[in-house]
C-alpha cells in the first residue's frame, strides 16, 4: 500500500537528484542548449571547479555563512530564553506563548513586505522604518543601512528570520522542559539545589537532545534561505545573494548547468549536516 | 467536583511548589512583555500603514497613527488598479490549491503512517528512512530537472493543478512521519482484533484506524495548509502572475511598481496572511503539535 508513495519519492526525489547531478556535469549554459536545439557535452566536474573558484559564488557562500551564524545564534538565544521564562507559571503565560510563536504562521513573503519598510536604509531626515524609530527614542546612533551594506547586509535579513523563527525554537525547548521528569526536579530539590543550581545541573543537561534537534532544523532552514531575500531585497542585489538566489538566477537565464551545480552543492552541504545527525539518532534509538 | 478542580490546580503548580508571584516572577513577566512588544512592532506598522491615506505615509509621520483612517489601500490591494496587482484572484487560487492539496496529503500520509506503524513488512524501516530523507531535500537540488519533467510530461495543466501535485508528492515524508508517530500510540491489540475478525487492510483502516485519527488529521491538515499557503519556492518556479497563488501576487504587488506603494502592499500582506493567522488563532494547540512532530522524534 505504500508502493505508490515509494515510487513517487523514488522518481521525484532520487531520480531527480540523479538528473540534476547529470545536468551539473554538462555545458548547458545557453537557452538553445537548454531547449535541446544545440548540442551539449559532458564536462565532468568543471562547473563545480569554476563556480567554487569564482568571487561571485564565494560571496554567496560567505553570505550564507553569516546568515546561518546570525539566524542560528539568534533563534537559539531567544528561543531558549523565552522557554526558560515560560517554564514556570507567570501571569498571561498562554498569551505570551501564542504571541511569541505567531510570526511563524505568516509567510516569509508577507513578513518581507513590512520588513522591507522597517529596514529602509534612508537615514536622518529621510529616515522611515527602524531608523526613524531609533531617532524617536534617542538611539539615533544605531541608524544604519541594513541590508544595503555589501559586507554585512545579509545579517539584517537574518535578523528578520530570527524574528520569525525564534518562537519555533521556543516551542521545541518548551517541549524539552516539559519532558524533564518531575521526580528529577524533586530529587534535585531534596539534594538541596537552589533554583539556579537546579536549572544549571539538573534541567539544562536534559535539554541537550532538543537543542541538537533545534540546531539541525534551523541550520537546514538557513541553507534554503530564499523567500525572505526575494521579498526584502531582490534576486539581482549582489549584497544579499546566497546560493539559493544564484540557483534561481542561473535557472532564469537558462544556465541549467550552473543552476544544477548550485543545487547539488546545497544538497551536499545538507547531507554533511543531516547524515551524521540521522546516524546519531538511529544509534541512540537502539 | 471541587476536589477534582483543586487537584488539577495543585497539579499544575505543584512541581516544586513554585510561587507564581515574587520578584523573580515580576522580572520574568517584564521580560516577556518586552519581548512581545518587540515581536508585535511589525504588526503595528502593517495595520497603521494599511489604513493611511495618500500623503499620510510620509517619512516624518512614518510611526504615527493615520490622521484619517481610510480603507482605500485595502480596496486597492483586493481588487487592484492600473499600478496595483489585485490580490483577490491570488487568494482564490491559493484556496483552490490549499484545500485539495492538504486533504490529499493527509489521506496519503495517513495510509502510509498506518502501514509503517502497524503492518511492518520486510525492510519497512529501511523504506521509511528512504521516504524520510525527502524531508531534508533542498528543493533547489531537483528544480532544474523537475521543471523540465513537468513541462515534458504535460499531464497536468500548468499553474495550480501542477502545484497541487507537487505539494502532495513532496509532502509525503512529513505527513507519513506525523501519522506514523501518531498511530504508534494506537494499541496494537485493536488492530490485531480486527484482523482476527477477518478484516483486511482496508477494512481495518476504515473501521479501526480512521475513526481514531481525528487529532492526527487536524495536525497534518494544519501543517500542510500553512506550509502550502505560505510556499513561494515552488510557486515561483511553476507559476506566474496570472496563474500563481497569493505569495506570487503579493510579491508582485510589493516589488512590482517602481514607486513602492507601502499602504497597499501592507494591506495585501494582511489579506494574504489572514487565513493562516485565523487557523493559528483557532487551532494553535494543534499547530504546535505539527511543529513538534516535524522536529522531535516521538
Amino acid at each position: 500500500m505504500v508502493s505508490p508513495s515509494v515510487i513517487l519519492i523514488a522518481i521525484f526525489v532520487y531520480w531527480m537528484i540523479g538528473k540534476n547531478v547529470q545536468t551539473s556535469m554538462t555545458d548547458i549554459h545557453t537557452a538553445a542548449q537548454a531547449a535541446g536545439a544545440k548540442p551539449h557535452t559532458f564536462v565532468g566536474l568543471e562547473n563545480y571547479g569554476a563556480l567554487l573558484a569564482s568571487d561571485d559564488f564565494q560571496h554567496s557562500l560567505k553570505n550564507l555563512l553569516i546568515y546561518t551564524v546570525v539566524f542560528l545564534g539568534g533563534t537559539m538565544a531567544f528561543g531558549f530564553l523565552w522557554s526558560w521564562l515560560l517554564d514556570r507559571p507567570v501571569p498571561g503565560q498562554a498569551v505570551f506563548r501564542s504571541v511569541l510563536l505567531a510570526p511563524m504562521a505568516v509567510s516569509f513573503i508577507a513578513a518581507g513586505v513590512v520588513w522591507r519598510w522597517l529596514l529602509n536604509s534612508n537615514q536622518d531626515a529621510q529616515a522611515s522604518g527602524l531608523n526613524r524609530l531609533f531617532q524617536m527614542v534617542g538611539l539615533g546612533f544605531l541608524q544604519n543601512s541594513w541590508w544595503n551594506n555589501v559586507h554585512w547586509g545579509i545579517s539584517a535579513i537574518a535578523m528578520v528570520a530570527v524574528w520569525q523563527m525564534s518562537g519555533y525554537v521556543m516551542a521545541m525547548f518548551l517541549a524539552g522542559f516539559r519532558g524533564v521528569p518531575d521526580e528529577l526536579r524533586e530529587a534535585g530539590r531534596v539534594d538541596g539545589a537552589s533554583g539556579w543550581q537546579l536549572y544549571r545541573h539538573v534541567i539544562f543537561p536534559q535539554l541537550r537532545p532538543v537543542a541538537l534537534s533545534a540546531v539541525i532544523v534551523i541550520a537546514h532552514m538557513s541553507l534554503k534561505a530564499f523567500d525572505l531575500i526575494m521579498s526584502i531585497s531582490k534576486a539581482a542585489n549582489y549584497q544579499t545573494k546566497v546560493p539559493a538566489i544564484d540557483m534561481f538566477l542561473f535557472k532564469g537565464s537558462y544556465d541549467y548547468a550552473n543552476a544544477a551545480t548550485v543545487g547539488t552543492i546545497l544538497l551536499g552541504i545538507v547531507a554533511i549536516l543531516i547524515i551524521p545527525y540521522l546516524v546519531h539518532m538511529s544509534r541512540s534509538d537502539s | 467536583m471541587a476536589v477534582a478542580i483543586e487537584d488539577r490546580l495543585v497539579a499544575r503548580t505543584a512541581p516544586g511548589a513554585r510561587r507564581p508571584h515574587g520578584p523573580a516572577s515580576a522580572l520574568r513577566f517584564a521580560l516577556l512583555l518586552l519581548s512581545c512588544v518587540l515581536i508585535l512592532i511589525p504588526v503595528y506598522v502593517l495595520i497603521v500603514t494599511s489604513f493611511k491615506g495618500q500623503g499620510d505615509a510620509t517619512a516624518a509621520h512614518a510611526w504615527d497613527l493615520p490622521s484619517r483612517w481610510v480603507a482605500e489601500n485595502w480596496k486597492k490591494a483586493w481588487s487592484g488598479d492600473v499600478a496595483t496587482p489585485a490580490q483577490a484572484p491570488g487568494v482564490l487560487r491559493s484556496l483552490t490549491l490549499v484545500v485539495p492539496a492538504s486533504i490529499l496529503s493527509a489521506l496519503l500520509g495517513s495510509m502510509n503512517g498506518y502501514v509503517f506503524a502497524k503492518w511492518r513488512f520486510p525492510y519497512s524501516n529501511l523504506v521509511f528512512t528512504f521516504l524520510l530523507f525527502g524531508m531534508f531535500l533542498p528543493y533547489q537540488a531537483v528544480m532544474v530537472p523537475l521543471v523540465e519533467l513537468m513541462l515534458r510530461v504535460d499531464v497536468l495543466p500548468s499553474g495550480i493543478p501542477q502545484l497541487i501535485f507537487l505539494h502532495v508528492v513532496y509532502g509525503i515524508p512529513i505527513t507519513t512521519l506525523i501519522f506514523r508517530n501518531y498511530y504508534a500510540s494506537i494499541p496494537q491489540e485493536l488492530v490485531e482484533a480486527a484482523r482476527v475478525d477477518g478484516a483486511g487492510f482496508f477494512r481495518t483502516y476504515r473501521s479501526v484506524v480512521l475513526p481514531n485519527s481525528v487529532p492526527g488529521f487536524v495536525v497534518v491538515l494544519i501543517w500542510q495548509f500553512t506550509s502550502i499557503w505560505n510556499d513561494f519556492l515552488f510557486a515561483v518556479f511553476f507559476t506566474n502572475a496570472s496563474n500563481g497563488p497569493v505569495t506570487i501576487t503579493l510579491n508582485n504587488l510589493a516589488q512590482g511598481s517602481i514607486l513602492a506603494n507601502y499602504g497597499a502592499s501592507m494591506a495585501g500582506a494582511l489579506i494574504a496572511s489572514f487565513p493562516t493567522i485565523l487557523v493559528y488563532i483557532l487551532l494553535g494547540r494543534y499547530f504546535i503539535g505539527g511543529l513538534m512532530a516535524g522536529s522531535v522524534k516521538a
